[in-house]
């Protein structure tokens, strides 16, 4: 809402308040001021001019030379624009005037022509090129006959006003419109407001003797205003009517739409002017639309309309899409005569899916779909009555046509003050507390000690006692609430063991050397699958802005790859990310399965200490350690079991497994995967992280540090290619029985010297009895079972 | 003999000032003091003398014996303090090259901010409660006084999955699930989550961001608890310093609702180009629980009231540490994300 200061002037006194005074103390009580424009942008020395001879240049074929009465001297001025004409009254900056943009205008001599100033457009003095009227949008601006030549045109054309942007919450409806926005400046300032006069004569004949009405959706259009004016000249508007319209963002085209428009800004209520010969019936019916029905509204579009919108007809055929815009078949033309003005009450539901349907608002529908004041429907229609008489030399004929089935009544909100209190916190005395009430001008009267409010049907926010503790409050001002803290039982906070182990989780993969990343939930339907753990139906949104962002994922890793060939482009070559976060799981229940994921993905070098000749590139092992060291913090046991997966490496690929069960995956990227990211060797992970949180570890019970010595005892095995270290392991696990503590990999080797399709590994064994010092001969005998148990597996010793 | 003796003493002393190194000094001790050196030699020679000598010339020996060890001793620390000070000479290394780097990671910055708003409000007693970002339009919209069709829905433009379900546009729905799981018992939680929004990527608006809410439900919860609770909250997250200005607002869910500024950390409140001149900041959105809501989940909105307040994390941390697009929280850039290494404790 754009509110021009001099305009509210009208209706309140501001005080002499300075724009941005005003303006804080508007945002401070409830309504944020976001800007506080100012209209004269500074310009000084612009002036009426009369232009008494224009000629075209000789030089140039687009410029003219005039001779403009600028008040007591004439000066020659070059003007480019192609409706310039002798006789004209127009806007001149003359030499030593600044306009906006930091334009400074000085005597120039244009293709061998003086030129002492500038004749201006409308645009040239700051006003945006969409609210300049269509006539003068391509040249300068033509001011009326009886504009006093040399006279201020700053002053006298009301560019001397500042207009406040008001950001309205979509609370306060009643702010958009001057009279509710006086009302509100009223109350801040403590003053009154005061209504325009309405006043005309009719004329002999009834508006019923020309119009007919009928309502056949009075549940939608409860209220039904017409007023007939005819005989009006349409022209343009008077400069006063005009200016205020571009002050507030509102083009001005002719003195009846005009007017229809300012009534709209000033009342808050949306009109409509029809020409009355074009409706061909003398009739109004306002019905719901026969599905398929046709309608060409003034932006020219040709709708198709459906049976919940709602229409004005003309008894036959639609005429205007009822609160939202008007028909160009009913349209006020230059040769109108007769006009119909309609003031109307719309339920908001249906203006707000008529407008929804077609993609069509206006600052009728935006109005009627927050809600219109019931009680301004009728005064609205009077007031434009009125202007158009004044401005149009129409005459008004007498009476409405109407249908008024519109509940008007004042809402009934009662209040006890110790109620007010004991929601703020504060101890507002009840005088004071019927002071602001009447600031707001609610009628209240005290009732044993409650307060008992009428509240204005322009105030649709206010319902209930909690609004009207806004109300004081606001107006008391939010500064007096004291600062206390809550009075009640104390509570020890913190985390679930879920969360706080996630922190944990989080902690340890930062101390590993991870980055955190945060990517996108939504992504490709291409993507939103690939590197899942599990498949389901994919979830697509029903309107996606872009294919790009169109479905829930399914796993963490294609955008947490996105981002690392994000870094590798930008010469980034060594990137370890991970992520924790939701992927999205269809099931039989109402909602998805939001299933919290880590993924890791690292590319590049692990370790880089070039000069002391340490360097090491990211590998499978890498982060199969940073998987392993996480579950033991967590105090799971996770194992891995050779895997696969598309976009993964095949011989390079595991599942880690949790108590039988597949928890997640880790693995190289394929190389063709690798080459289509544009990556090098990329290993990544992507886990079902909710798994690990939810598991509950064991109680941590000390065992004994040992006091007696351990033994170690190394073996060297050559096996086939294909025996996994892991298998071998465990038979020395189960060969080696309690008194075998640990058994360790220290090395490996498939170089030359080996036999085609073998390696070697080596295992160094270590035997521990907490109870006693191990004999050599009780270590020989359990390592020889060892032994053969590996003989039996194929492994060969080697010496 | 004696003479024999002090030529023995002269040319050992000279040996030992000779040596230059432990091993030739170590030689040296062999050769003269060794079982099979000179002075044993002497000493077993002794029996031949008269017995009446041979006390005088032991003693005499002796002496001789003791003067050299001194002064075998005395090379030897010398010589054993060159030796240790040529190695530490020759072991010397260049301090200013670099480290063993550690490899590090860090936490992202929105992690940072949130879980600095967690842990504080944490220390005064609340948990931290989580829901589902895909969620019921009942959730997200109706319980929370948005019913279908109302104006304040245009707010928040939605991507909806069905009619019904959506990706929620707030994390609000955690406070409606929460208080109707609580069934009419107070609450004291904070509510952190990815919340999204139709709208389309730029340096202010991203589709997808974070927020962080918070409600307090009670008996007798006051406004002016809002108030004190949103100032503890300024001054422990922007400093001491901090003041807080509150000013009416609307949200459906909060009735009074207030937006709360904070006076600007960078300039104190004097007007730079951070709070865009005016001294204040807009940091979050507040208010006290609209009785529909209350009643909603289940409470007697005449016996317990509550305080709500929620906040966007990214437009904290572009406040904090000086972000001027949005979109970097989501791009991973690591040459953004490692900046946000260092603790500002």
């Amino acid at each position: 809402m754009l509110v021009s200061i001099k305009w509210l002037q009208e209706y309140v006194d501001t005080q002499g308040l300075a724009p941005a005074d005003l303006g804080e103390k508007i945002t401070r009580s409830g309504i944020e001021v976001d800007a506080v424009i100012d209209r004269s942008h500074g310009m000084t020395n612009v002036v009426v001019g009369y232009v008494k001879e224009c000629v075209k240049h000789p030089e140039a074929d687009k410029l003219s030379i005039c001779q403009v009465d600028v008040g007591g001297e004439t000066d020659q001025i070059i003007c480019g624009a192609p409706n310039i004409a002798a006789g004209q009254k127009v806007i001149v900056a003359r030499p030593g005037a600044t306009l906006p943009g930091d334009i400074k205008i000085k005597k120039a001599k244009l293709r061998g022509e003086e030129s002492n100033g500038m004749i201006c457009s409308l645009q040239e003095l700051g006003i945006e090129s969409k609210l300049v009227p269509k006539a003068y949008a391509e040249g300068i601006y033509v001011l009326p006959e009886e504009a006093e030549t040399g006279s201020d045109v700053i002053t006298n054309f009301d560019l001397d006003d500042t207009v406040l942007e008001l950001g309205l919450t979509p609370n306060r409806a009643d702010a958009m419109s001057m009279i509710g926005v006086a009302y509100e400046v009223g109350a801040i300032l403590s003053e009154d407001v005061k209504l325009p006069e309405i006043s005309y004569t009719e004329a002999a004949d009834s508006a019923s003797s020309l119009l007919t009405l009928n309502i056949d959706a009075p549940d939608a259009n409860p209220l039904y205003v017409a007023k007939v004016v005819r005989n009006v000249e349409v022209k343009e508007s008077p400069m006063w009517l005009q200016q205020r319209l571009m002050a507030a963002g509102v083009r001005p085209h002719n003195n009846i739409v005009d007017v229809t428009n300012y009534v709209l800004m000033e009342y808050g209520q949306p009109l409509h002017a029809f020409d009355y010969d074009s409706l061909k019936t003398g009739n109004i019916t306002v019905r719901h639309a026969k599905e398929g029905e046709m309608i060409t509204t003034l932006d020219n579009a040709e709708r198709k309309l459906s049976a919940h919108n709602l229409v004005i007809t003309n008894g036959e055929e639609p005429v205007a899409l009822a609160g939202v815009m008007g028909g160009a078949n009913s349209e006020v033309s230059a040769s109108t005569t007769t006009i119909v003005i309609e003031s109307a009450y719309f339920a908001s539901g249906s203006i707000r899916q008529t407008s929804k349907d077609h993609n069509l608002r206006s600052d009728a529908s935006s109005r009627y779909e927050k809600g219109v004041d019931p009680n301004r429907v009728i005064p609205a229609a009077e007031r434009a009555a009125s202007l158009i008489a004044e401005l149009s030399g129409g005459e008004v004929l007498s009476g409405s046509v109407m249908f008024d089935a519109l509940d008007k009544e004042e809402k009934i909100v009662t209040v006890s003050p110790d109620f007010i209190n004991a929601r703020l916190g504060m101890k507002i005395s009840f005088e004071e507390m019927m002071r602001i009430l009447k600031r707001l001008k609610f009628n209240t009267e005290a009732i044993n000690g409650q307060l008992v409010i009428s509240v204005p049907t322009r105030r649709q926010d206010i319902q209930i006692e909690e609004d009207v503790v806004e109300e004081i409050a606001r107006l008391h001002g939010y500064d007096e609430i004291p600062a206390t803290l809550p009075e009640m039982e104390t509570t020890p906070g913190g985390l679930t063991p879920y969360q706080h182990k996630r922190r944990i989780v989080r902690n340890y993969l930062e101390g590993a050397g991870l980055l955190q990343a945060i990517t996108y939930s939504l992504t490709s339907s291409k993507s939103a699958q690939q590197f899942a753990l599990a498949k389901t139906e994919m979830t697509r949104l029903l309107m996606p802005m872009s294919e790009e962002r169109s479905t829930l994922r399914q796993s963490l890793l294609p955008h947490l790859l996105e981002s690392v060939s994000f870094n590798t482009a930008r010469r980034s070559d060594s990137v370890a990310l991970y992520e924790t976060g939701a992927v999205f799981l269809k099931t039989d229940g109402e909602l998805l399965d939001e299933e919290e994921h880590l993924a890791v993905a690292m590319t590049g070098l692990w370790l880089d200490n070039a000069w002391q000749g340490e360097k090491k590139s990211v590998d499978f092992f890498v982060l199969k350690g940073i998987v392993e060291g996480l579950a033991a913090k967590l105090g799971v046991a996770l194992e891995f079991e050779r895997g696969q997966m598309d976009g993964l490496h095949p011989g390079r690929t595991a599942y880690i497994i949790k108590d039988g069960n597949r928890i997640g995956v880790i693995g190289q990227l394929h190389p063709s995967e690798q080459a289509a990211r544009n990556l090098k060797d990329t290993i990544v992970l992507e886990m079902n992280l909710a798994v690990l949180l939810n598991a509950e570890p064991e109680a941590l019970l000390y065992t004994p540090v040992p006091r007696y010595p351990s033994m170690s005892r190394d073996v060297a095995l050559v096996l086939s290619k294909i025996v996994e270290a892991g298998s071998i392991e465990n038979t020395i696990r189960n060969a080696g029985g309690k008194l075998l503590k640990q058994v360790r990999v220290f090395d490996l080797y498939e170089g030359d010297n080996m036999e085609e399709g073998k390696k070697s590994v080596a295992f160094s064994l270590t035997y521990f009895d907490p109870e006693k010092t191990l004999t050599d001969e009780e270590v020989t005998r359990v390592h020889e079972k060892v032994l053969s148990a590996l003989k039996d597996a194929g492994a060969e010793l080697r010496s | 003999m004696e003479a024999q003796l002090h030529v023995l003493k002269t040319e050992a002393l000279e040996k030992i000032a000779a040596s230059e190194n432990v091993k030739e000094l170590n030689g040296v001790r062999v050769a003269y003091l060794g079982k099979k050196g000179p002075i044993t030699d002497l000493l077993k020679g002794m029996g031949k003398l008269p017995a009446e000598e041979r006390p005088k010339m032991g003693a005499l020996v002796n002496v001789v014996r003791e003067e050299v060890t001194a002064s075998l001793e005395e090379r030897m620390a010398l010589l054993e303090e060159q030796a240790i000070n040529e190695k530490l000479q020759s072991e010397t290394i260049d301090v200013t090259l670099p480290g063993r780097p550690v490899q590090t990671g860090n936490a992202h910055p929105l992690t940072r901010v949130v879980e600095e708003i967690e842990d504080l409000f944490i220390s005064m007693g609340y948990e931290i409660a989580e829901g589902p970002e895909v969620e019921k339009d009942y959730y997200n919209f109706e319980a929370l006084n948005l019913p279908k069709g109302h104006p304040a829905r245009d707010m928040q433009d939605s991507f909806y999955i069905t009619e019904d379900i959506l990706l929620r546009t707030h994390t609000s729905p955690v406070q409606a699930r929460t208080m109707e799981a609580k069934g009419g018992e107070p609450i004291k939680i904070i509510c952190p989550g990815k919340v999204y929004r139709r709208d389309n990527d730029d340096a202010t608006h991203s589709h997808q961001f974070t927020q962080i809410e918070g409600l307090v439900i009670g008996e007798d919860i006051r406004m002016s608890d809002l108030k004190g609770t949103l100032s503890v909250f300024a001054k422990k997250m922007f400093g001491d310093e901090r003041e807080i200005r509150l000013r009416p607002s609307f949200f459906p869910f909060t009735e009074p609702s207030v937006e709360m500024d904070i006076s600007c950390f960078k300039c104190g409140g004097s007007g730079c180009n951070v709070c865009k001149k005016t001294g204040w900041l807009e940091i979050l959105g507040a208010g006290m629980v609209h009785p529909n809501v209350l009643e909603m989940a289940g409470y007697d909105s005449k016996r317990l009231t509550g305080f709500a307040f929620g906040m966007g994390p990214e437009r904290i941390a572009m406040l904090k540490y000086g972000v001027e697009d949005i979109r970097h929280f989501y791009t991973n850039d690591v040459r953004f994300l490692s900046q946000f290494q260092r603790t500002e404790v």
